[in-house]
């Protein structure tokens, strides 16, 4: 086996197939988009070449600052609610009693298609007949709001169903990260005389950091791209409150065919999401790295 | 039926041959065999294949389904060297697979397309062939007028439209007989019913505007009745302008209609879908679509027979001091057919779309609730009421004012659907309203 990966000509066939695949299908779309974007082009006709006149309407333009800012948002609560999923992730491990049975049950929505989880939530959130509302005007309130017909709300009643829907995916990544800390370090923690917050703060939490860092980029960057929830369920509405990112492209690419400012679009996005990326890492960093041994 | 058949070949073989070169003359007497072997000299009689793109799956439009697929079987039967070769795709699927094909100029010979607004870029795009020479043929005088012009851009025409649509508000005469109301002849008395209804408790209008264009029909309707059809057509095509004062004061009616809860509860969150399934429940009195909704009222066994015979329909009434007329309609065409500018089979295409159309004319109605564009004789068919009375409102109307949203090229109408949920959200006042739809079809 060594002198087979030794051999460069096998290294290159055997790295080759997937080298090319994820050239055509993710660098060079990326490329394509960003010269799609230099365009004037509605998807059909001919494409007319108008420089970077895209992204300079792209930056003057409201809708799509506004829908920025709430995929900002949208990431500022995922951001925050990975906390949450850790101290589950930390409750779940520590070897409670039917442990087991809650961690299914926090990762079942993660198996259910999207496009179920919305239909799901519009029948939670329906105005008249909706579960939320029933039970809302059954302990008494009246007139309850439209959840997903009020602008002011819209957006937030949104961040429901997206962060639950990821609630299952970070807590197992907890889960198995916690898992792996040698069981030895908590014992001689708890001879030493810690308490279990103690065990929680000063031992497990320093050994998942990494692991936290990284779910924060994905977090962070999974938020500024999403698209489905909302596009199923509000369709970036009403007026536009619930707009995102990527639902703003895809309207203009799709629905007002103009796929040049769509392009243009979707090359900025990537562009917000590398910076993101960076500036997280670069935020995170530590220079000492903790070990288990 | 026989007969039926065999003129139907005849009437194939003449109109390409009638766009062709002109030879209908010698053609037109033939029998089934001789167009046959006509056939031969014309096509060669090699093995043709013509691709056929269109979006009534199985599942979801089973009577569309069963007729396609009878219409192809007879087609084939009658011209054995040609095979239909089908590609199926619901309606929001093709139409992107739609922009995807013509991205790589790789479109079926024939496909589906929608009206004005939707074929513009196809046909800047050089995409689409005219069929003006089918028109002129065979088909002359079949169509319903005004149906094919939405389909013309500069004179000439590039699909043959299959479906025609009014709308009108449905209505549940269950709820309005319990609450002692009549049919509104004018928008006052509409007013008087809509606030009785609402003190009674039942939401007066189902209306789902988060698809938006289900909005932008009240608009409309109220925008025909104040200002009249011309204004209202003026504006659309950008001769004229929103900031007329009738129109204005549609908008503003219709923010008024939204201050008396006219309309279901969270309108702007709810989808076309949840909406028609309130009026359907018997929790809302009056939901306003179009004529393709009249199987679900009908004939459909999926839906109780005691709501279906409860639904009867009203013409949006007149507004006092209003320009519009209350035979005045808001509809247009659905889908209608189209062959491609690069087809290498495009008199074969051709032929088949003609042939196809004529056809569907004769079995949609019966077959799949579907109102053709192409005239129908309806006292030799067997109907439900509601069907029978509306084609014959849409023979006394006096105009028809396409729905705003086909009408327009796709980024202004996409404004004009946004500021629609705008206005009815109260998030836009009528004169930004006004402002931005200028400012979007002058573009």
């Amino acid at each position: 086996m060594d002198k087979v990966l030794s051999n460069k000509k096998m290294i290159a066939l055997y790295v080759l197939p997937s080298l090319l695949l994820i050239l055509a299908i993710v660098y060079i779309p990326i490329v394509l988009t960003a010269y799609y974007g230099l365009h004037e082009w509605n998807g059909i006709g001919a494409m007319k070449f108008v420089g970077l006149d895209n992204y300079q309407e792209l930056l003057k333009d409201e809708t799509f600052w506004k829908s920025a800012w709430h995929s900002f948002m949208l990431a500022i609560f995922s951001g925050v609610s990975l906390i949450l999923y850790l101290i589950v992730a930390i409750v779940l491990a520590a070897r409670i009693k039917g442990a087991n049975i809650f961690r299914k049950i926090y990762l079942i929505p993660m198996l259910l298609s999207s496009v179920a989880i919305a239909q799901l939530w519009l029948k939670i959130f329906h105005p008249s007949n909706g579960v939320l509302n029933s039970v809302l005007e059954s302990i008494g309130f009246e007139n309850p709001p439209a959840w997903l017909a009020e602008p002011s709300i819209v957006l937030y009643a949104l961040f429901v169903p997206i962060l639950w829907q990821y609630a299952g995916f970070y807590i197992l990544i907890y889960y198995a990260a916690l898992k792996n800390i040698p069981a030895s370090l908590e014992e001689a923690a708890k001879i030493d005389g810690a308490s279990a917050w103690q065990v929680a703060w000063r031992i497990k939490l320093p050994l998942v950091m990494e692991v936290f860092k990284v779910t924060i980029v994905l977090a962070v960057v999974g938020s500024l791209k999403y698209f489905d929830l909302i596009f199923v369920m509000t369709d970036g509405g009403p007026n536009g409150s619930s707009e995102v990112m990527a639902s703003y492209m895809y309207h203009q690419a799709f629905r007002a065919y103009d796929f040049g400012y769509g392009s243009a679009i979707g090359f900025f996005l990537l562009v917000i999401c590398l910076i993101a990326t960076w500036l997280i890492r670069k935020l995170t960093a530590s220079k000492d790295t903790i070990q288990y041994s | 039926m026989l007969l039926t058949l065999s003129l139907a070949v005849v009437v194939a073989g003449c109109g390409s041959n009638n766009g062709n070169n002109g030879n209908a003359a010698s053609n037109a007497p033939s029998s089934e065999g001789a167009t046959e072997s006509q056939g031969t000299v014309d096509t060669g009689g090699e093995k043709v294949t013509v691709n056929f793109m269109h979006l009534w799956p199985e599942g979801v439009s089973a009577g569309q389904n069963k007729i396609v697929n009878q219409i192809i079987d007879s087609y084939q039967t009658e011209h054995p060297n040609v095979t239909i070769k089908q590609e199926v795709l619901d309606n929001e699927q093709y139409k992107s697979k739609l922009k995807v094909l013509s991205a790589s100029n790789q479109l079926p010979d024939v496909g589906v397309t929608w009206a004005a607004g939707f074929l513009q870029p196809y046909v800047e795009g050089n995409l689409f062939t005219p069929v003006d020479d089918l028109l002129s043929g065979e088909l002359n005088g079949k169509f319903v007028a005004g149906t094919t012009e939405a389909y013309a851009i500069n004179g000439k025409t590039y699909a043959l439209p299959l479906e025609f649509n009014i709308a009108p508000v449905y209505y549940n005469k269950a709820i309005f007989e319990k609450n002692n109301l009549e049919i509104p002849q004018t928008y006052e008395q509409f007013k008087t019913v809509v606030k009785t209804l609402s003190d009674a408790g039942v939401a007066p209008i189902a209306l789902g505007n988060k698809d938006r264009w289900t909005g932008s029909l009240w608009y409309m309707y109220l925008a025909d009745r104040i200002a009249g059809q011309a204004t209202l057509a003026g504006a659309i095509n950008g001769s004229s302008s929103f900031t007329d004062e009738g129109l204005m004061k549609a908008a503003t009616e219709v923010q008024s209609l939204v201050d008396v809860n006219a309309f279901v509860k969270g309108f702007n969150g709810l989808s076309n879908e949840e909406a028609k399934s309130e009026f359907l429940n018997g929790k809302a009195a009056m939901y306003m679509m179009g004529t393709w909704e009249l199987p679900n009222f009908t004939t459909n066994e999926d839906i109780p027979q005691e709501f279906r015979d409860s639904v009867g329909f009203f013409k949006f009434p007149t507004v006092d001091g209003g320009k519009g007329d209350i035979n005045s309609w808001v509809g247009g065409p659905g889908v209608g057919l189209f062959v491609s500018e690069n087809s290498k089979v495009k008199d074969e295409a051709k032929k088949f779309v003609e042939y196809f159309v004529t056809k569907w004319g004769e079995q949609s109605v019966t077959g799949a609730g579907v109102i053709p564009a192409t005239k129908v004789d309806t006292s030799a068919l067997e109907l439900p009421q509601l069907y029978i009375d509306l084609f014959n409102e849409m023979n006394k109307a006096s105009s028809i004012t396409l729905f705003a949203d086909v009408q327009m090229q796709a980024s202004a109408a996409e404004t004009h659907l946004n500021m629609i949920q705008a206005l009815f959200g109260k998030a836009a006042t009528p004169a930004k309203f006004a402002e931005e739809h200028d400012a979007a079809i002058a573009k």
